[in-house]
């Protein structure tokens, strides 16, 4: 915007070459009115009508009859899987993709380059073919159920199934985000605490750290919420029990195939206001954990 | 406390950085590692800092003060290592980065809070910044996170002081206040102190003993002016201040290495013993008038510093032919090739 101001006083100003100055002031690409409005109507087309529409048709039933269908047993049952297993997932994600963002940034190991691009397989592959794939494995009979199963550990059709699925779509978010700070990262800061006498304990956790904390926040938040939305993988593995293991997007699904789209949108309102919700949360962490970090500096 | 390093080899890979260096640092003493990059001087001072450790199998050792060190890790050496490019911890204010080494040792070390509050201001007074012990280090300039820095590194109380190009990243005035500043100081605590530079007017102003290297070696070790006035190999004598080097005019067809102010200019008809020039360029700047000529039977130009007197006396033109002549020691003085 700053150029902008200094456009416009560049013109008010009885200037000797106008023409050569606000040439000059002029960004390097030009059309900032075309652009502005195709961002404009892109975001109301692609977001702000579809998010409306989910309020809109809300409002067509009464507070009581919503207050019904958002908070019947069942429906609560969904939140507090969908939710609980999605954090557990996110955390778990947050903490095993820091290990592969710190492998990958550090050291130099044969077929790095190939473990690199394993990580955004969760990213590209289709999430039914996932859940299939995780489905024949981790079931009593699949190659990796066969070790669970014996322990008492039942790695499908329960919740275990569906933190396994999260767990496995989240993985690329945590990584993608960690990897970049890491590789900026100056080595010289953690010479600097060893020198002091610091051990690698002190120095991690003290100088290490504190600099990762924005980008693994974002990291967790960007599974966390894709986890809470995951539909297609989580279906397959998790048997989908009303009350024990029926996920929330399942029962909004339900919902429309009785053609319910009341209850359905309904249930969906609350999953829009805790992903915004969640957003600032997540928004207000990060700028808390920059602005005790000053992160560029 | 002195140092002692000797026979240091190091290898990157295929790549030798160090090769068979001897180098001894007298306590209390302020002596600086000169050589362009990729000397090994950075290396070097790694090694006697415990950041980087000699090859195993070259035999090389550090020690301080006659105790052997080569394998301790720098947090146990009790040196104090300044970053070129200050290496400051960015989440933490001044006070915290200060405090970092003495809050990192074993608690029955450890200070207690007033104490350690108290040594921060002692230091943060010490390079001048006290007061700002609540900021960030992004809210500083480069200068006063150059001496954050320093303190950092003082307030485990090194025994040494080691420095990897302190003013490398600082615009020109500010280099050579802190450099002075740093020579004040260094006295003051009399802590024994290494600094490397590939500047060698910082190192020939600022330091007791010059270390020159290039190529992995240790060119040479002398106090400033023994560097300056009888270097010991054609590398120092280029490396340091200008020189004019003269093909085949030496004993044995050797070069020679004559610097402008020690070569004079006469008539051309004048003395039999002058080898005769022609002026190329001339630039009188103060006092002294510089001039550029091509020597008779060299390609590469000759520059000369004369007085602006002479230069008026002898109203030299471009394109006079004129006589040179040098002292006959100051062709002894030259080194012979290696």
């Amino acid at each position: 915007m700053n150029s902008e101001a200094a456009n416009q006083r560049t013109q008010a100003a009885p200037d000797p070459k106008p023409d050569k100055a606000r040439r000059l002031s002029r960004r390097v690409i030009p059309g900032f009115g075309l652009s502005m409005g195709i961002t404009i109507t892109w975001l109301t087309l692609m977001v702000l009508i579809p998010l409306a529409a989910v309020f809109i048709r809300t409002s067509g039933m009464g507070w009581e009859e919503f207050w019904r269908a958002v908070t019947s047993r069942q429906v609560v049952a969904s939140y507090k899987v969908t939710f609980g297993v999605s954090l557990l997932a996110a955390m778990t994600n947050a903490v095993f993709g820091f290990i592969v963002a710190w492998i990958l940034t550090r050291y130099r190991f044969p077929m790095r380059k190939l473990v690199d691009a394993l990580v955004d397989l969760p990213f590209a592959l289709p999430t039914a073919v996932a859940g299939l794939a995780l489905t024949a494995l981790y079931a009593e009979t699949g190659w990796l159920g066969q070790l669970f199963y014996p322990l008492g550990i039942e790695t499908a059709y329960s919740r275990t199934g569906i933190f396994i699925a999260l767990t496995f779509i989240g993985l690329p978010f945590v990584v993608r985000t960690v990897q970049p700070v890491l590789e900026d990262f100056d080595r010289e800061v953690e010479e600097a605490a060893a020198s002091l006498g610091a051990g690698r304990l002190r120095t991690f956790v003290s100088v290490v750290l504190p600099a990762l904390v924005p980008a693994l926040l974002t990291g967790f938040a960007l599974a966390f919420a894709r986890a809470v939305g995951e539909y297609g993988s989580v279906i397959f593995i998790s048997g989908n029990m009303p009350m024990r293991t029926e996920i929330t997007p399942l029962v909004i699904v339900k919902h429309l195939e009785n053609y319910n789209y009341p209850h359905a949108t309904a249930v969906a309102c609350v999953m829009l206001v805790a992903s915004f919700a969640m957003l600032l949360v997540v928004n207000l962490l990060q700028r808390w954990s920059e602005s005790i970090g000053q992160a560029r500096g | 406390m002195s140092i002692t390093a000797s026979n240091i080899n190091k290898t990157f890979g295929d790549y030798r950085a160090l090769i068979d260096v001897n180098l001894e640092v007298p306590e209390g003493k302020l002596v600086s590692l000169l050589g362009p990059s990729g000397s090994g001087k950075t290396t070097l001072l790694r090694i006697l800092a415990g950041l980087e450790f000699p090859d195993d199998d070259g035999g090389g050792s550090v020690s301080f003060h006659g105790v052997d060190v080569t394998r301790t890790t720098a947090g146990k050496r009790g040196v104090g290592f300044v970053f070129q490019h200050y290496a400051l911890f960015r989440h933490m204010t001044v006070e915290n980065n200060v405090s970092f080494g003495l809050r990192a040792k074993p608690a029955r070390q450890r200070p207690d809070k007033a104490a350690i509050k108290a040594r921060v201001r002692e230091l943060l007074q010490l390079v001048q910044l006290d007061g700002l012990q609540q900021r960030y280090p992004s809210e500083l300039s480069g200068g006063q996170r150059q001496r954050v820095a320093l303190a950092r590194a003082l307030a485990v109380e090194p025994k040494v002081l080691l420095l990897d190009e302190p003013f490398g990243a600082l615009d020109a005035r500010v280099r050579k206040d802190l450099r002075w500043w740093l020579r004040k100081f260094q006295e003051e605590i009399g802590i024994t102190t290494v600094f490397v530079t590939h500047d060698q007017e910082e190192a020939l102003e600022l330091a007791d003993s010059v270390v020159v290297m290039n190529n992995a070696r240790i060119e040479q070790v002398g106090d400033p002016q023994t560097v300056y006035d009888r270097p010991a190999s054609p590398f120092v004598y280029e490396f340091l201040g200008d020189v004019n080097r003269i093909d085949g005019l030496g004993p044995a067809g050797v070069p020679l290495y004559i610097r402008p102010h020690e070569i004079r200019l006469c008539f051309a008809a004048e003395a039999p013993v002058a080898r005769s020039a022609r002026v190329l360029h001339l630039f009188a700047a103060g006092p002294t008038a510089r001039v550029t000529l091509k020597l008779d039977g060299s390609d590469r130009p000759l520059t000369v510093d004369a007085t602006r007197e002479q230069v008026d006396d002898m109203a030299l033109q471009p394109g006079d032919v004129v006589g040179v002549q040098w002292p006959g020691q100051i062709e002894r003085a030259a080194p012979p090739v290696s």
